[in-house]
């Protein structure tokens, strides 16, 4: 699935990430466990998420997550979106619930991990 | 190629600068002509220790030792100690404060899971005093 095709069907906002419209993503994993997304073994994952912290940020770069979607309208703070930038992460907010944004993805044809 | 070493600090409670130590060092693996599986495998394993000590201790030290056979990352922390390090290792375990859950952690997995992403781990603690973790990831260079 296409990062803009996410951005669409979780009515979300690309907060960052240049040129990344195009890039695609097989599969999705939704936590807010941080220390259950570094035990997943595929790289280049969509992580759902209602943790908004630098902390998740950093768990995506050790565990090379590619996109971040924070879900129930949690903001992104400029320290994070920085810190996304340096290690080339894309971050998408969203309004939706995890639930429902993992349902119409889901739906819509991405692969869970488990 | 020699060993190399790193040595960067860890602070208690600060969840704003938890996880420089570990960035810090996998930059400089992302250099090495290393299977990138494995470099993070051995990110993944130091973070979670990393963690640990922002988590649960009041400071601490990461040692890196680079060799062409092996990287072995040694945390060190001074701090309340781990009672039953058995216990501890146990998925689900945890004794992580409100503030560290709020953050995203305490789940009781990140011990297990440093045992999965290393070839070697060794735990040492003092009650009241603090914890040493040390751990091994043998390596294969691509190149040379
Ligand atoms: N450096 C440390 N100093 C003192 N206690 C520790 C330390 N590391 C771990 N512990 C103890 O071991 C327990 C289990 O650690 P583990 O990393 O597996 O889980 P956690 O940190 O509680 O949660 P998670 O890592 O899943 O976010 C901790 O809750 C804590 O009681
Ligand atoms: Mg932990």
């Amino acid at each position: 699935m296409k990062i803009a095709d996410i951005v669409r069907i979780t009515d979300g906002k690309l907060i960052c990430g240049d040129d990344v419209g195009e890039k695609e993503i097989s599969h999705a994993f939704s936590s807010d466990l941080l220390s259950d997304v570094l035990t997943i073994n595929r790289v280049g994952i969509l992580l759902i998420t209602g943790v908004a912290n630098l902390q998740t940020i950093r768990t995506a770069e050790m565990a090379e997550v590619a996109c971040i979607l924070i879900s129930r309208n949690k903001k992104a703070s400029k320290e994070m979106i920085e810190l996304a930038k340096d290690n080339g992460l894309i971050i998408i907010e969203s309004p939706g619930s995890m639930f429902g944004n993992s349902g119409k993805l889901y739906q819509h044809g991405l692969q869970p991990l488990y | 190629m020699k060993e190399m070493t790193y040595e960067f600090p860890i602070e208690g409670g600060d969840f704003i600068k938890a996880g420089h130590a570990s960035s810090n060092v996998k930059k400089i693996l992302n250099q090495l002509s290393l299977d990138p599986a494995i470099i993070r495998r051995i990110a993944v394993a130091m973070y979670e220790a990393e963690v640990n000590v922002v988590a649960h201790a009041y400071r601490g030290t990461m040692k890196v030792f680079i060799s062409p056979a092996a990287i072995r990352v040694r945390v060190e922390d001074e701090g309340p100690g781990i009672p039953d390090i058995e216990k501890a290792m146990q998925e689900g375990y945890s004794t992580a404060s409100d503030k560290v859950r709020e953050m995203g952690f305490g789940a009781g997995m990140g011990l297990s899971n440093i045992k999965k992403n290393t070839d070697k781990l060794e735990i040492q603690s003092k009650i009241n005093q603090g914890t040493v973790i040390e751990m091994i990831t043998r390596i294969k260079s691509k190149g040379a």
